[in-house]
């Protein structure tokens, strides 16, 4: 067999905290050959994008190669000089960023951030690569291909935005693309999209690809082989059949479970039963612009109503609307049948309480500053104007709560908490307030699954032993079908269908929900094949047909 | 539009806080024009006729009103020659606050445009420099050369120049008295030193912001991206950096740039430089307070002027708000 184009041994990789070097990547090997693509997979802080930054002889700032060799096509990029390896990237290898809109300048046009890798790297001129560039667009299938490129990041979707990247990654004919979480940051219908066009292209150019993803599904869609990293250790490397059929070690086997999580069914809903919120025929608008049209929707004591929906579709705006942080422009909310005052300046502090939030982001939802027992005692002395002791025996008794040993975290800034502990401080503030009543703002997408799922199961006992009500925003479906009593599905700011669980993960659906419950991507390799040859390949893009 | 009408909103308030600031001023023109041994009935009379008898109210709105129409109103200094030697046919010489300022004013717009010609190139480029070689010997000694630059006072810069490069060197003259209807390249030379003064103090603000404003943005993900596709780091910097620390630089530059029109009141009065400045000063001195008042509000404008220039301009290095979606 020939030489591989890529060839990783014995790496170390370190990073710097606190004056020390720590290690980051404990002797990794990897081997890819042309064409092949090899998918890394792992929790956050595995090392994935590290690994997939080093082969490209990249390290980040404040990290570095200690040992080993990256040897691209017979150069050994940790010792060849910057010169050198400025030479390779962006012309031989190339790179995929997760967040295609951070990672396009804002301040130039996409056609003139295509074209500066190959007129910079003498590839081709700028007038050959512009017309490449229109080409590569309508391979991806991009729509407008002739007009895109001349548009700038703000004023393109994410999704075309991520196809965008991936043909600039393509413009010089790399042999080597790192992707790095390329579908992330996407909404599942758009994920199909650039699932299929980024498989395509690779193949159709035969490029190899390093593939990173935290999603086992995306990975099978995706690669060749796999890699398992679990915190800079390699787990376990084989093909992809093998690995989704027989993993070999635990740790790969306990990822593969998390997706079995699901909370046994409740009896359904009393009849006549006053539920504990209640949206009216909810009309609301930014500025003049109506985003969300005629909503309405019950949430029953003791259950959970998940609000599913492509970002933009108004799940967040519908929280907004609850929270009275957005005053509805017609219709109004309902707590315990009573009618809310839509201004949340206007209800009184007991209507405030009943109605927590918990965020996303927990690490921007937490105010750096202030120490665990401060963020959590003050809404206790808001709400319940407890004080001295009392206060401190009630903060001790909501990090017990959420599973963290008090006496151990009391003093800890959100700094010093991974973040799954930190989305649970989160949960500690909500409950603080004694609420019934709790919207959980997509609370796990920002996590790694097996966290996640621990976050899951933590809110899950929560509303069994207090007789929580949970509105639980989100875009994935796998967390609806763990958690949610009741789904409500969402699509440009109009409820397109709503009902039991049971009900809604079978057919018949609206078309919108089973268009949504398919681009869920499956463990089975073949899923993505079967899925395209199902709906007909005209039906992803929405553009026009591969011409070529 | 909107910032326009804000602007001159906030220089009628200037405006009124420039009259009551002014008028706070111990002692007025009467007394500071007669000296200590005026008689009572002397400083009455001289107050009488210019006026200042009145209350604050009325003449603040007859001078906002007479300055909206452009009369800034006659110079005490002038008013009092024509009344005291009776002379009204000396009247017609007497020249207004305007005639006193205009020429003034030019100077001082035009050792103000000799500076920022100098320093923002400098400036921008150093900050670029900088950023591309943070951290080496050179990014340090810039730094400090042009820290210690702007912490020094001016008139101390002033002379440590006039001796390296007048007295020691005689490369540019030491005054700077440069009058109407002389050649551009010798008032150039006169007005060299004064403007490396004035360099030397504006130059490391908006150089520090330049590099802070660059720096900060190369752990951007776009900055990643583009070293990634192995452009040079100059590249980097000059094309994917800069375009977008641009908003924060331009609104140093403008702070920078009024300064130049606004602060350089010891600096004329070091170089003998006729600007606006110098007028200012001598002004204050004899409570000559329409020119006073006047300076003031010129000082206000250009800030004010400035400023909104800096903030349509960020609104136009901006992609985002230049093409909304």
């Amino acid at each position: 067999m020939s030489e591989p184009l890529l060839k990783i041994r014995n790496l170390w990789i370190e990073g710097r905290s606190d004056e020390t070097w720590n290690p980051i990547i404990n002797g990794v090997d990897l081997d890819l050959n042309r064409g092949e693509v090899v998918g890394l997979i792992g929790e956050s802080g595995a090392g994935k994008s590290t690994i997939g930054l080093a082969s490209m002889g990249f390290t980040r700032d404040g990290v570095r190669i200690s040992e080993g060799s990256v040897v691209f096509d017979g150069v050994d990029l940790v010792t060849a000089s910057a010169a050198d390896k400025r030479a390779l990237l962006g012309k031989r290898i190339a790179y995929v960023a997760q967040s295609a809109a951070a990672s396009f300048n804002p301040a130039h046009k996409l056609m003139d951030q295509h074209t500066e890798g190959p007129v910079q790297h003498s590839v081709s001129s700028k007038a050959e690569s512009t017309e490449d560039g229109i080409e590569l667009y309508r391979r991806l299938r991009l729509p407008n291909p002739e007009e895109i490129g001349f548009r700038y990041p703000h004023q393109v979707s994410g999704g075309q935005l991520q196809r965008a990247m991936t043909a600039m990654a393509m413009a010089c004919r790399p042999d080597l693309i790192i992707f790095d979480e390329p579908t992330t940051a996407l909404d599942v219908t758009t994920q199909i999209e650039v699932l299929a066009s980024i498989r395509d292209i690779v193949e159709q150019f035969d490029t190899a690809a390093i593939y990173i993803t935290h999603d086992l599904a995306v990975v099978a869609q995706m690669a060749d082989k796999i890699k398992v990293l679990l915190k800079g250790d390699e787990v376990e490397e084989s093909d992809t059949r093998t690995m989704l059929s027989a993993p070999k070690e635990e740790y790969t086997k306990s990822l593969w479970a998390v997706r079995s999580f699901e909370r046994p069914a409740k009896p359904s809903v009393i009849t006549g039963a006053t539920p504990v919120v209640s949206v009216k025929t909810v009309t609301a608008a930014y500025g003049t612009t109506d985003v969300l049209h005629d909503v309405s929707f019950d949430i029953h004591e003791g259950r959970t109503v998940a609000v599913v929906g492509e970002s933009g579709s108004g799940k967040s705006t519908t929280a907004r609307c609850i929270t009275g942080l957005l005053p509805p422009r017609i219709g109004h909310i309902e707590f315990d049948g009573m009618q809310l005052p839509l201004d949340y300046r206007r209800r009184d502090k007991m209507q405030l309480r009943q109605a927590q939030m918990i965020y996303q982001m927990a690490d921007t939802a937490l105010n750096p500053r202030k120490t665990i027992g401060e963020t959590i005692g003050r809404p206790v002395e808001f709400y319940l104007r407890l004080k001295g002791k009392e206060k401190r025996a009630k903060v001790d008794a909501l990090l017990a709560e959420i599973e963290l040993e008090p006496t151990e975290y009391f003093n800890r800034l959100p700094s010093e908490l991974s973040g799954g502990q930190k989305q649970r401080i989160g949960i500690a503030r909500a409950l603080a307030a004694e609420p019934k009543f709790i919207i959980c703002d997509e609370v796990t997408s920002a996590l790694d699954q097996l966290v996640a799922e621990g976050i899951l199961k933590l809110l899950a006992k929560l509303q069994d032993q207090l007789g929580l009500s949970y509105m639980f925003i989100t875009h994935d479906l796998a967390t609806v079908r763990a958690i949610s009593d009741e789904v409500v599905v969402m699509k440009d700011g109009k409820v397109v269908e709503q009902g039991e669980k049971a009900e809604m993960f079978q057919p018949p659906h609206h078309p919108y929900t089973d268009l949504l419950l398919s681009s869920v991507p499956e463990m089975d390799p073949d899923w993505l094949d079967d899925l395209l040859k199902e709906r007909g390949v005209d039906n992803i893009g929405d553009a026009a047909v591969d011409k070529m | 539009m909107q910032r326009l009408l804000l602007g001159l909103v906030t220089l009628f308030v200037v405006s009124i806080i420039i009259f009551v600031a002014v008028n706070a001023l111990p002692g007025d023109f009467a007394e500071a024009i007669l000296g200590q041994g005026a008689t009572p009935e002397a400083v009455n009379a001289i107050r009488e006729q210019l006026g200042l008898n009145q209350n604050a109210v009325t003449r603040y709105f007859s001078w906002l009103a007479g300055a909206i129409r452009g009369d800034l109103g006659v110079p005490l200094s002038q008013a009092l020659f024509a009344g005291n030697f009776g002379t009204t046919a000396v009247g017609t010489d007497v020249t207004t606050v305007v005639d006193q300022i205009i020429p003034r004013l030019k100077n001082t717009l035009f050792l103000a445009g000799v500076s920022a010609a100098i320093s923002v190139p400098l400036a921008v480029t150093l900050g670029v420099l900088t950023a591309l070689y943070r951290n080496t010997a050179f990014d340090k000694s810039m730094n400090v050369t042009t820290l210690s630059a702007i912490s020094s006072p001016e008139f101390f810069i002033a002379y440590i120049l006039i001796l390296f490069l007048a007295v020691l060197n005689p490369v540019f003259p030491s005054l700077s008295n440069i009058f109407p209807g002389m050649e551009f390249s010798e008032r150039l030379t006169r007005t060299m030193l004064p403007a490396l003064t004035l360099t030397l103090a504006v130059t490391a603000q908006m150089m520090r912001m330049t590099r802070a404003a660059i720096i900060n943005l190369l752990a951007s993900p776009y900055i990643e991206m583009a070293r990634l596709k192995g452009l040079s780091p100059m590249r980097v910097i000059v094309k994917h950096a800069l375009p977008n620390a641009l908003a924060p630089i331009i609104t140093v530059i403008a702070l920078n740039l009024a300064f130049l029109v606004t602060g350089v009141v010891v600096v004329e009065v070091v170089f003998v430089y006729p600007g606006i400045g110098q007028l200012f000063v001598d002004s204050v001195k004899i409570r000559d307070i329409p020119v006073v008042q006047a300076c003031c509000l010129i000082f206000a404008a250009v800030y004010i002027l400035l400023n909104l220039t800096a903030d349509i301009l960020s609104i136009i290095s901006n992609p985002r708000l230049r093409h909304p979606k």
